[in-house]
């Protein structure tokens, strides 16, 4: 039985006003599942919902990790358990090292019972892996020391969310639009990374993957099994890696016409963001 | 995560400081203040008559003096309080003579592991008398004197005499009266001209008797082109009645010396420290404040800098950190009575569980200083909804060709961030207090290493047990 990440008729609202509207995905271990879809229409409020963003309120559904649901989890515990999400925007943390940062994190991530006070992990030993990591991804080992996303152009957050993903080595891991601000060299170089992380995975299982994403680039390693695309809140159809094909090159028009009613809901949304502003 | 997120557990302010190690006092004045009680404290100190003078016309300064009424609440009954206390006969020349009882608070308080490290000097107050003291023996020869100040009246009466008092004279507020009519130990420190010494002296104070006042008195020359950093960490172990902690300290730094003061005070709930620092820079000396409040029922300091001569600098780094019941009034004074003089202060509080920070500070130019630059930032990190942050600045210039800058900024712990740190695995009580951590960074990494370490850990105490 491969490890699944499951969502079940999810349904979020963010200060009241519902966004998700009925999400049913089931992700195994091993599987990269690419999630498309307009601006607004819910993709990065699915990844949020299930790392566990306290402003994301699950009103109805259930999130599940190899059948134990985890909504009562807060995010620290979500990412002890083996979740992880890359940021579409990473928020900083000043005056706080990359490197004292990361590890606290990789510490507890791999020891989920670690109490607050109890050892981290030998300095050398995570030094050494760091350092490792970093050149694979072909940052300079300065980067570790300095302050989280502090002043990090935004090529350079996206590559630290994969340093990070690097050494927490997640079971499922949620990639927010990782490829947004790289040049194409390091969008390829991401690509080629994250599969590579994919692998190296804890137990010789392989990481679940789902690329949130508009382009093509991230997925060029990184074959999706699934494609979804999200519409007003909801996943309107699921097809394979061509689907994703056809909608870097096309456009959501067929998807609009097909699926009326979301698309209707969509607008809406829309028109309530742009109102609010 | 709820959103009480750091609701008060009780049990979180008690610390690892809070023990109470049992004291075999030789001496305890009677309790209250009035002539008798100064002129016996003087006479017990074997002090020379000018001195007994000084102490009886300050004694009556103080009861001349209104209490300030501004800053924080002062609720203390005079009359309840003893004022002098000299827990052993002799001062230990070395750690063998030290006292048992004595030796077992340093332990707890890691004093002679301190010394182990690089430290060129350990002065440590017990109570009222310094009973503990070493030096480099090359400081010595190279004419530093680095001792309690009782011994320096004793021993330097000339050398005192010509600077005690005249940096803060005993009518510049009711507290610095005060501590001019009882003081008892502190440090005295001159450095001869030209000699840089390159590690950091420090003296290690604490209270330990109930009911039981404070007045060190500290008292440092820096002779021209000389260079001394000194340093001094208090942590004051709890108790159910109140305790008064107020400190004088007088620093001359002459031309082209330069001198840093660092402290990180931790003191008891319960314990008001009301304390009067100041500095006179000289041409192109360099004056440096590192000043770390934590704890207390209230702390009113505002360390000074007076730029007596054209090129002069002063700065002043402080952070202060509020919690339950407890008011940091604190922050920094600046005045530029010389051309061409700068000064810099950063200020950085975190106030939490309905504790108040509150940043009170005054930049003054005085007619004359032309091209003088001040900045200020003021920094406020506020963690809950229940905590207060207040800025008080002041600024008076007399002069027109100045550049005074001030910014201030009040932020509350974000969502955002704690959401960010816990994605990654960090406990919500973990994420705040890296996210406190990395707010006073920039402060911490002016401290001596182990200072640092140490200012970080009592962070995390304070910290600790806040998630509800
Ligand atoms: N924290 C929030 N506060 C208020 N509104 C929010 C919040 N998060 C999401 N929303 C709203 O929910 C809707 C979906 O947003 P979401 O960020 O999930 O879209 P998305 O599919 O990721 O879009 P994009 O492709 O632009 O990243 C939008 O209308 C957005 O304004
Ligand atoms: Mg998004």
């Amino acid at each position: 039985m491969p490890e699944t990440l499951q969502i079940t008729n999810l349904h979020v609202a963010v200060e009241g006003k519902p966004i998700l509207r009925g999400v049913h995905l089931t992700i195994n271990r091993g599987e990269v599942h690419a999630l498309m879809g307009p601006n607004g229409s819910g993709k990065s409020t699915l990844g949020n919902a299930i790392m566990g963003h306290p402003n994301y309120e699950v009103t109805e559904g259930a999130i599940e990790l190899n059948g134990q649901d985890i909504l009562a989890m807060d995010a620290s515990e979500r990412a002890r358990a083996g979740i992880f999400m890359a940021f579409q925007r990473p928020m900083a943390i000043p005056g706080v090292k990359m490197a004292d940062f990361l590890r606290h994190a990789t510490t507890n991530v791999r020891n989920p019972q670690r109490k607050e006070g109890e050892e981290l992990i030998p300095m050398r030993q995570f030094r050494k892996e760091l350092t490792a990591k970093m050149e694979q991804l072909k940052m300079d080992v300065e980067f570790a020391r300095r302050y989280v996303n502090d002043g990090f152009s935004g090529g350079e957050m996206k590559r630290a969310e994969i340093l990070q993903m690097a050494m927490l080595r997640p079971k499922f891991a949620i990639l927010d639009e990782t490829d947004s601000g790289l040049d194409v060299d390091a969008v390829k170089l991401a690509s080629q990374s994250i599969a590579a992380i994919a692998q190296e995975q804890e137990g010789g299982a392989e990481m679940g993957i789902l690329i949130i994403t508009h382009h093509d680039k991230l997925l060029e390693y990184n074959t999706p099994d699934f494609t979804h695309v999200m519409m007003g809140g909801r996943i309107v159809e699921t097809g394979g890696v061509e689907l994703a094909r056809e909608l870097y090159t096309s456009g959501y028009d067929r998807i609009r016409s097909s699926y009326p009613e979301e698309a209707a809901v969509e607008d809406e949304m829309q028109q309530a963001a742009a109102a609010a502003v | 995560m709820s959103t009480d997120l750091l609701e008060d557990v009780a049990l979180g302010e008690i610390n690892k400081y809070d023990f109470i190690t049992p004291t075999h006092e030789v001496f305890r004045a009677q309790k209250g203040l009035n002539a008798q009680v100064v002129a016996q404290i003087s006479e017990m100190k074997r002090e020379p008559a000018w001195m007994r003078d000084f102490r009886l016309k300050s004694l009556q300064v103080f009861e001349s003096k209104p209490m300030p009424r501004w800053g924080g609440n002062i609720a203390i009954d005079f009359q309840d309080i003893y004022y002098y206390l000299k827990p052993t006969t002799e001062q230990g020349k070395t750690w063998d003579d030290v006292p048992q009882e004595i030796k077992e608070t340093f332990d707890k308080l890691g004093i002679p592991e301190a010394e182990k490290k690089f430290l060129a000097g350990v002065k440590a107050q017990f109570e009222s008398e310094v009973v503990y003291g070493s030096l480099q023996e090359d400081l010595a020869k190279k004419g530093v004197i680095f001792t309690d100040t009782d011994t320096a009246v004793r021993e330097y009466p000339d050398l005192v005499r010509e600077y005690f008092g005249r940096i803060i004279p005993p009518q510049d507020n009711k507290f610095a009266a005060l501590n001019s009519a009882v003081w008892s130990g502190g440090s005295f420190i001159y450095v001869p001209k030209g000699v840089k010494i390159e590690f950091p002296l420090q003296a290690y104070f604490r209270i330990n008797a109930e009911r039981m006042g404070q007045f060190e008195r500290t008292l440092i020359v820096v002779d021209e082109g000389a260079e001394v950093h000194y340093v001094e960490g208090c942590t004051a172990p709890m108790y159910s009645s109140e305790s008064l902690h107020s400190a004088v300290v007088e620093i001359i730094v002459k031309k082209h010396a330069r001198c840093r003061y660092t402290t990180i005070q931790n003191w008891a709930n319960n314990i008001y420290n009301l304390v009067t620092k100041r500095a006179m820079a000289y041409e192109g000396a360099l004056m440096e404040w590192i000043d770390g409040n934590l704890g207390s029922r209230l702390t009113m300091k505002y360390p000074a800098v007076y730029m007596m001569e054209p090129g002069a600098r002063g700065e002043i780094l402080s952070i202060a950190f509020a919690s339950k019941g407890q008011h940091q009034d604190a922050g920094a004074k600046v005045v530029h009575a010389a051309p061409h003089t700068k000064s810099r202060i950063i200020s950085k509080s975190i106030s939490k569980n309905g504790g108040r920070a509150s940043y009170r500070g005054l930049c003054k130019a005085e007619d004359g200083a032309v091209g003088c630059k001040s900045n200020v930032v003021c920094d406020a990190l506020i963690l809950d909804p229940k905590s207060r942050s207040d800025t008080y600045p002041y600024i008076e210039v007399e002069e027109q060709d100045v550049q005074i800058e001030h910014e201030a900024s009040v932020s509350r712990i974000g969502e955002e961030q704690l959401f960010y740190l816990m994605s990654r695995g960090l406990t919500e009580a973990e994420s705040s207090s890296m996210i406190v951590s990395g707010f006073i960074e920039p402060l911490i990494k002016e401290l001596p290493m182990e200072y640092a370490v140490e200012m970080n850990r009592l962070i995390e105490l304070q910290m600790e047990g806040s998630v509800g």
